[in-house]
C-alpha cells in the first residue's frame, strides 16, 4: 500500500472556520518522507490550526488528508496516532503531577492494569533514550523538570507511540539557544532514521538552518512552498507579511538622564515558597530603554509584576529617589500608577484587558479612579468615551469603534489599546512585557516606534521580552536574567545573539563555554 | 463514659459514617475527573426516596436498592449532560439538581402514598437487616475483643461492609489501573488525555456515573437501613458534609475514610448526648446540631492544612486553538 | 464581531430556557395525573385574577427581588452566594430585635431602623464566608451552604430560649408593637382612589425593593465600585493588574449581597408576619438564585423574574389548595429554571448562535460580490 515515492503527508484543499474566523483557506501541501519541512507564518496565520487538523484535534470543513499515498480520514487523535503521526504542542500536554513514565504510557497502556505497562515502558524508554540521545529520568515528576526536559518527554511520547511523522509547534519558544540547538540535533538524528518532521515556527533563522523545504502561510492561506536552499530570510519575510519589512528599528542614540528607577537586592518568593527573584539590582535612567533578556520563567515576569504592583517582594525599589512600598496595601497597582509607573503587562488577555468590557471601558482600566473620569458619585462615561475616541484615532486602532468589546479586536489592536492607555498617561517609568507577543508585523513596527518615542521624550522604559531580536533592536542596555539573577549587562552594539544566549543559559564565562553543555539538570 | 457506652457511640459512628463515606467516595471519583459535584445531596435524596418507595411496593429491599441507584444515575446523566456535553457551570447544575430532588421526591411521595411527603414505614424484607458475622455470638464473652467484634464490627447492614470495601477498591482503581490513571489525568489536564487519543467526554461521563452509583447506595442506605422509610429532606445536608470530608481528605480514599468517621462520630455524640453540661455550662442542643456544619467551615477555612484540588476541577474542557 | 445581537443574548435565550423549564413542569403535572392546562388557569386566576391574588404575588415578588438582587450582585463579582437563605434568616432576627426593643414613634422611622438592622445582620452572616473566601480560599459555595444550616440553628436557639414570650409553646417572638406595622398596598393606594385588597400582605416594602433595583443598577453600571466589581468578576488577574484588591471586592460584594438578602425581612417579618417565626424565609433565599440566573443578573431582569416567581408561588399555593398538586411543584419549577437558564444555557444558546452565524455568512456571501470596503 505504501508507495516509497509518495509524500509522507499530502494535504489537499483544507479549509477550516471558527465561527466567523476563517483560520485555513484551501490549503494544499506535500511533505516527502525523511525530510524536515518548515511551516512559517505570523501569529494567527493558521499554522497551528492546520497541524491540529492533521492531528485529528479539529475536523476540517473541507479537504483531504493523504498519508504515505493513502487517503486517510482523521476524525480524532487516536486515528492520527495510529497513522503514525506524533505532535509536540507549543503548550505541552503533560500531566504535571504525574511521573515521566506515567505521562508516556497515558493513552497507550497495555491492558487494564498499570504495573506491566509501566515495566514495559521503562524498558522501551531506555532504548529510545539511548538511540536518540534523549535521556530523561523516568520516575521524575513533570513539575520538577525544566521545560527543555518536558519537551523531550513530549518527543518520547510520540516515539513511544511509534510515530513516523513528527510535528513540532513553535518548539523553541521556551528554550535557551543552547537547548534549541540540542533539539535541532535530535531532529537531525530522527531525520536520518527516516522520520518525517514538520517544524512550525515564526523564526526565520530556525527555518533557514534546519529545514529542507519550507511553506509560508499568511492569513489562513498558503502563499508559497520552496526549497530552503533556494530562498532567503528577506524573501520569506516578505512572503509572510505580504510587503517589504524593516527588520530593525530606526532610532537615535539614547541620551540617558537621571536615574528614574533604582532596584536594590530585590527578592521574590512565590506562593509555593520558591524563590523566583534572587536579589537583583539595577537602574533605569530617564531617556533609555533597559531590556531584560532571558528564557521565559527565569524571574523576569515576577520582576515586572513586582514593579507593576501585582506581587509582593523584599528589597528596595526607589522611584525618583523615593522608595516605594513592596508589601502591604500601598504596594498595589493603583499606588504604582500614582507614582508615575505605567505597565504594559505580558499577558494582555488575562491581565491588561477585560475581554468582555467595551473598548471605552478598557481605556480607563487601572486609571478608572482618575478624577477626570468622575462626576460626583458616578463615573463620567462620556469623558471615557471621548478619551477612547482620541486614542483610537491616534493609535490607529481598528475597528475604530469604542463600543466593540475587547475580545472582538485582533491581537495587534488589543495590544494597541493597552499601549495607548499606558503611554498616553505620560508615565515616568514604562514597564513593558512581551509587547509584541501574538501581534502582527504591522502592529509590531507601530508599537516599537511608540516605545522609542516615549524614550526620546525623556522617559525611562523597562522592557522584558523573550524575543532576542526585539531586545537587541529596542534596548539601549541589555541585562540578562537566568534563574532569578542578573547574569550580566551588555550594550547592544557590543554583543550578539550568541553571547546573550550563553548568558541566558547561565554561563558568564563565555570563553570556556561549550555549546554541548547540559545546563538545566532535572532536579 | 464507660466501655459499653463508648462501644455504642462508636457503633453509631460507623452507621452514621457509612452514607457520608459512600457519598464522599462518589464525590472523589467525580472531582478526581475534574467535575465538581455539589449535587451529591440531591442524588442521595432521590435514591433514598426511590429505594424506599420501590422497596415498600415490591417488598424487596434489593429491588428498592436498584431503583435508588437508577434514580441517582438519572441525576448523574443530567449533571453530565449539563457540565460535560454542554459545558455548563458545574456548581449551578449541582444546585439545580439538589432542588429538583427536594421537590420531586416530595411531589411524587405525596402523589403515590399521600402521607405528607413520606413513604410508609418499611418492615421485613423491605429493609436491610443487620448481618451477624461468623462467631460473633460465640466470641461475645471474650474480654475486650469480644464486645468490640460483636457490637462494633458485626451486626451492620451489608451496605456498611460495601462502603468499607469501597475504600480499598477506590484506591486500587485510581492508582493501580489504566482507568484510574486516565481518570486522574483528565482531572489534572484534560488536554493531555485528549491529545493521547482518549475521550475526555467518555472518561468524565464514566466518573460521573460511578459517582451516581455510589450516591445511590448512600441514599438507599439512609432510607432502607439507617431509617425505615423516606422522610422529606432526610439527607439533611449530608451531601455537603461529604464534600467537606472530601476536601478534608485531600481527595484521597483512605483519608476520606478517616474524615467520614470523624464526622460520623460528631453526629453520634450529638445524637446521644443532647444538652451536654460542661463545668456547669449547658451547651444547647442547637449547638450540637450545628456542630458538623461549624466544623466543616473550620476545616474549609484551612486551619488543618492546605488542600490542592484537581487542577482542572470545575472547568469544562474546551479544545485550545 | 459578536455572533449574535445583544437582544438575543439578553432576552431570547433566557425566554426559550424558561419556556423549556415550564414545558417540562407541565409534563411533571401530567405525570402525577393532573391537567396542566387547568392548573395554569387556576394559577392565573389565583395569582392575577384579583387584587387579593396580586397582593400575594407582589408580596412574594418583593421577597424575591431582594434575594435575587443579592445573588446577582455576587454573580457580578463571580461569587456564588447560596447563603441568601441564611442571610435572610439572620436579617429577620435583626429586624425583629429592632422592632421589639426600640420604641419607634412612627412606622417610617421603624422601617429605616429595621432596614438597617436587617441589612447589618444579613451582611454580618455573609461576612464570614466572604472573609474565608478572600483570605483563605475556602470555597464560598460550601461555606455559605453551611451558614444556612448554622443560621437555622441560631434562629432556633434564639426563638426557643430567648425571644419566646413566657408561657408560649410556640417557637416565635412576641408580636411587634403597633407603631412598627407597615402600611399595606391597600392603605397606600386608597388615597389615590385605587381599591386594593385589605387581606393581601403586599406592603410598602415593595417600593423599597423597586428602589433597590434602581440603586443596584446605578451601582453596578455607573459607579467606580461597580466597574471594579464587574472587572474582578471577569478576571481576577486583570483586577490585580489594575490595582483592584480582590479581598476588598470580595468582601464588599458579599456584604452588599448579604445586606440585600437581610433586608428582605422588612417584607416578610415586619410587613407580613409582624413577629419572628421559625423558617420565615420559606426558601426565598434559594429562589433568588433562579431569579438572578433568569434575570441575567440585571436589575430589570431580576425584577421581571421575581414577579414571575411571585406569580408561581401564589399560583402554586392556590393549586395546593384546590387540587392534589403539592406546593413542592414550585421547587421543581425553580430547579428546572435554574437548570435551563443556568447550567444548560449552552444547550439553548449554541443552536441559536449557529442560526445567526449561518445568516451572517449568507449576508457576507451576498456582499462579497460588491467590492470590499
Amino acid at each position: 500500500m505504501a508507495d516509497s515515492t509518495a509524500p509522507a503527508i499530502e494535504l489537499k484543499g483544507i479549509s477550516k472556520a471558527f465561527g466567523p474566523v476563517q483560520a485555513n483557506k484551501d490549503i494544499s501541501i506535500r511533505v516527502m518522507p525523511g525530510t524536515i519541512h518548515g511551516i512559517i507564518g505570523e501569529n494567527g496565520a493558521g499554522k497551528s490550526t492546520l497541524m491540529s487538523i492533521l492531528f485529528g484535534f479539529y475536523k476540517a470543513d473541507a479537504g483531504e488528508i493523504w498519508i504515505n499515498g493513502t487517503r486517510t480520514e482523521i476524525p480524532d487523535s487516536q486515528t492520527a496516532i495510529r497513522a503514525g503521526i506524533g505532535m509536540v504542542f507549543q503548550h505541552f500536554k503533560l500531566v504535571e503531577n504525574f511521573t515521566v513514565l506515567e505521562n508516556i504510557i497515558l493513552g497507550a497502556e497495555d491492558g487494564a492494569f498499570l504495573r506491566p505497562s509501566l515495566a514495559k515502558a521503562r524498558k522501551l524508554l531506555k532504548q529510545l533514550s539511548d538511540e536518540y540521545a534523549l535521556d530523561v529520568d523516568p520516575d521524575a515528576k513533570i513539575e520538577d523538570l525544566s521545560v527543555g526536559y518536558q519537551q523531550r518527554v513530549e518527543i518520547l511520547k510520540a516515539l513511544y507511540r511509534k510515530a513516523d511523522i513528527l510535528i513540532l509547534d513553535e518548539p523553541t519558544g521556551v528554550l535557551t539557544p543552547a537547548e534549541a540547538d540540542h533539539l535541532f540535533r535530535i531532529l537531525e538524528g530522527l531525520k536520518t532514521e527516516g522520520k518525517t518532521i514538520i517544524l512550525i515556527t515564526h523564526k526565520l533563522r530556525e527555518i533557514m538552518e534546519t529545514t529542507d523545504t519550507v511553506s509560508v502561510m499568511r492569513r489562513g492561506q498558503m502563499t508559497a512552498t520552496v526549497k530552503t536552499t533556494d530562498t532567503s530570510p528577506e524573501e520569506l519575510a516578505e512572503l509572510m507579511v505580504g510587503r517589504k519589512v524593516l527588520l530593525r528599528v530606526d532610532k537615535a542614540p539614547a541620551q540617558p538622564g537621571k536615574v528614574v528607577c533604582k532596584v536594590d537586592n530585590l527578592r521574590v518568593v512565590d506562593g509555593l515558597g520558591v524563590e523566583r527573584v534572587k536579589g537583583i539590582s539595577f537602574e533605569v535612567r530617564a531617556g533609555e530603554v533597559l531590556g531584560i533578556a532571558g528564557v521565559a520563567g527565569n524571574g523576569q515576569s515576577e520582576l515586572l509584576e513586582v514593579l507593576g504592583g501585582m506581587r509582593e517582594a523584599t528589597g528596595r525599589v526607589e522611584i525618583d529617589g523615593d522608595p516605594i512600598d513592596l508589601t502591604g496595601r500601598l504596594s498595589d497597582g493603583r499606588t504604582r500608577r500614582k507614582r508615575g509607573i505605567a505597565h504594559v503587562p505580558e499577558d494582555r488577555q488575562r491581565e491588561g484587558l477585560i475581554m468582555d468590557y467595551h473598548a471605552w471601558e478598557n481605556t480607563a482600566f487601572g486609571y478608572h479612579d482618575d478624577p477626570s473620569y468622575q462626576r460626583g458619585f458616578l463615573m463620567d462615561n462620556n469623558a471615557l468615551r471621548q478619551n477612547t475616541e482620541a486614542q483610537i484615532e491616534k493609535f490607529d486602532i481598528r475597528p475604530p469603534d469604542c463600543w466593540q468589546t475587547a475580545k472582538n479586536f485582533s491581537g495587534g489592536n488589543q495590544q494597541k489599546i493597552v499601549v495607548a492607555r499606558e503611554i498616553e498617561r505620560n508615565p515616568d517609568l514604562l514597564l513593558v512585557g512581551q509587547p509584541t507577543r501574538g501581534v502582527d508585523i504591522g502592529a509590531i513596527e507601530f508599537i516599537h516606534k511608540q516605545i522609542i518615542a516615549l524614550r526620546d521624550a525623556g522617559k525611562a522604559v523597562l522592557l522584558v521580552s523573550v524575543e532576542l531580536e526585539e531586545i537587541l533592536s529596542l534596548s539601549d542596555r541589555i541585562a540578562v536574567m537566568f534563574d532569578g539573577r542578573i547574569m550580566g549587562e551588555r550594550l547592544p552594539d557590543e554583543t550578539n545573539e550568541a553571547e546573550l544566549g550563553l548568558l541566558m543559559a547561565g554561563i558568564t564565562d563565555t570563553a570556556e563555554a561549550k555549546p554541548e553543555l547540559e545546563l538545566q539538570e532535572a532536579r | 463514659m464507660d466501655f459499653l457506652t463508648l462501644l455504642q457511640v462508636l457503633d453509631s459512628t460507623v452507621r452514621l459514617a457509612t452514607p457520608l463515606l459512600l457519598a464522599c467516595l462518589a464525590g472523589l471519583f467525580s472531582e478526581r475527573a475534574g467535575i465538581f459535584d455539589i449535587g451529591l445531596e440531591g442524588k442521595m435524596l432521590a435514591a433514598a426516596f426511590f429505594s424506599a418507595a420501590v422497596a415498600y411496593v415490591t417488598g424487596s429491599v434489593w429491588i428498592g436498592l436498584l431503583a435508588g441507584v437508577t434514580a441517582s444515575l438519572a441525576f448523574s446523566v443530567i449533571h453530565g449532560v449539563a457540565s460535560i456535553t454542554f459545558r455548563g457551570n458545574q456548581l449551578i447544575s449541582g444546585v439545580a439538581l439538589n432542588f429538583l430532588a427536594a421537590g420531586l421526591t416530595v411531589l411524587i411521595a405525596q402523589t403515590w402514598f399521600n402521607q405528607g411527603g413520606r413513604t410508609p414505614s418499611l418492615t421485613g424484607n423491605a429493609r436491610f437487616e443487620p448481618i451477624t458475622l461468623p462467631f460473633a455470638e460465640t466470641l461475645q464473652n471474650v474480654p475486650i475483643f469480644g464486645p468490640i467484634y460483636y457490637e462494633l464490627i458485626s451486626g451492620h447492614s451489608i451496605l456498611v461492609y460495601v462502603a468499607a470495601l469501597a475504600v480499598p477498591a477506590t484506591w486500587y482503581i485510581l492508582f493501580r489501573t489504566r482507568f484510574g490513571l486516565r481518570l486522574r489525568a483528565v482531572g489534572e489536564n484534560p488536554a493531555a488525555v485528549d491529545t493521547a487519543g482518549v475521550s475526555v467526554v467518555g472518561l468524565r461521563f464514566a466518573a460521573v456515573m460511578i459517582c451516581g452509583v455510589l450516591c445511590g447506595l448512600a441514599g438507599a442506605y439512609l432510607a432502607t437501613s439507617l431509617s425505615a422509610g423516606f422522610v422529606k429532606d432526610m439527607t439533611a445536608g449530608r451531601g455537603y458534609i461529604a464534600l467537606a470530608a472530601l476536601i478534608f481528605a485531600k481527595w484521597r480514599p483512605w483519608y476520606a475514610l478517616m474524615a467520614c468517621l470523624l464526622f460520623g462520630f460528631l453526629e453520634a455524640i450529638a445524637n446521644r448526648f443532647q444538652n451536654i453540661e460542661v463545668i456547669g455550662f449547658v451547651i444547647p442542643v442547637q449547638f450540637m446540631q450545628a456542630l458538623p456544619y461549624i466544623l466543616t467551615v473550620v476545616i474549609l477555612a484551612g486551619f488543618v492544612g492546605k488542600a490542592i484540588p484537581p487542577r482542572a476541577g470545575g472547568e469544562p474542557y474546551v479544545k485550545e486553538r | 464581531m459578536d455572533t449574535m445581537p445583544k437582544w438575543v443574548d439578553a432576552l431570547l435565550v433566557p425566554f426559550i430556557s424558561v419556556l423549556i423549564a415550564f414545558l417540562i413542569s407541565g409534563v411533571v403535572i401530567v405525570a402525577i395525573g393532573e391537567d396542566p392546562i387547568e392548573a395554569v388557569k387556576l394559577m392565573v386566576t389565583g395569582a392575577l385574577g384579583s387584587t387579593y391574588g396580586w397582593g400575594f404575588t407582589l408580596y412574594y415578588a418583593t421577597n424575591f427581588i431582594f434575594t435575587g438582587l443579592a445573588v446577582a450582585i455576587a454573580f457580578h463579582a463571580r461569587l456564588f452566594n447560596i447563603g441568601g437563605e441564611g442571610q435572610a434568616t439572620l436579617g429577620g432576627l435583626g429586624v425583629a430585635l429592632a422592632c421589639l426593643f426600640i420604641p419607634w414613634p412612627h412606622w417610617t422611622l421603624a422601617l429605616i431602623g429595621a432596614m438597617l438592622a436587617g441589612a447589618l445582620f444579613g451582611a454580618a452572616w455573609a461576612a464570614i464566608p466572604a472573609y474565608l473566601q478572600a483570605k483563605r480560599g475556602s470555597h464560598i459555595v460550601i461555606t455559605t451552604i453551611m451558614f444556612n444550616f448554622i443560621g437555622a440553628a441560631v434562629l432556633n436557639y434564639v426563638l426557643v430560649n430567648q425571644l419566646r414570650p413566657a408561657g408560649s409553646m410556640d417557637p416565635a417572638s412576641a408580636r411587634f408593637p403597633e407603631a412598627t406595622n407597615l402600611p399595606t398596598l391597600h392603605e397606600l393606594l386608597a388615597p389615590i382612589g385605587i381599591e386594593f385588597s385589605k387581606a393581601a400582605p403586599a406592603n410598602v416594602s415593595l417600593l423599597i425593593a423597586l428602589l433597590s433595583c434602581f440603586l443596584l443598577w446605578l451601582l453596578v453600571w455607573r459607579t467606580r465600585l461597580g466597574y471594579e466589581i464587574r472587572a474582578f468578576g471577569h478576571s481576577e488577574t486583570a483586577a490585580v493588574y489594575a490595582g483592584i484588591s480582590p479581598v476588598r471586592i470580595t468582601m464588599i460584594a458579599m456584604l452588599i449581597s448579604g445586606a440585600l438578602a437581610g433586608m428582605m425581612a422588612i417584607n416578610n417579618v415586619m410587613g407580613e408576619a409582624e413577629r419572628l417565626v421559625l423558617n420565615s424565609v420559606e426558601g426565598a433565599g434559594f429562589i433568588g438564585i433562579a431569579v438572578a440566573l433568569m434575570g441575567r443578573s440585571h436589575p430589570v431582569g431580576v425584577l421581571l423574574a421575581a414577579i414571575l416567581f411571585g406569580f408561581l408561588y401564589q399560583g402554586g399555593a392556590e393549586l395546593a389548595l384546590w387540587t392534589d398538586i403539592p406546593r413542592e411543584l414550585i421547587i421543581v419549577i425553580q430547579a428546572l429554571v435554574i437548570l435551563f437558564t443556568g447550567a444548560l444555557d449552552n444547550m439553548v444558546r449554541s443552536p441559536i448562535e449557529k442560526i445567526f452565524l449561518a445568516r451572517r455568512r449568507a449576508r457576507q456571501a451576498a456582499q462579497a460580490v460588491e467590492p470590499a470596503e
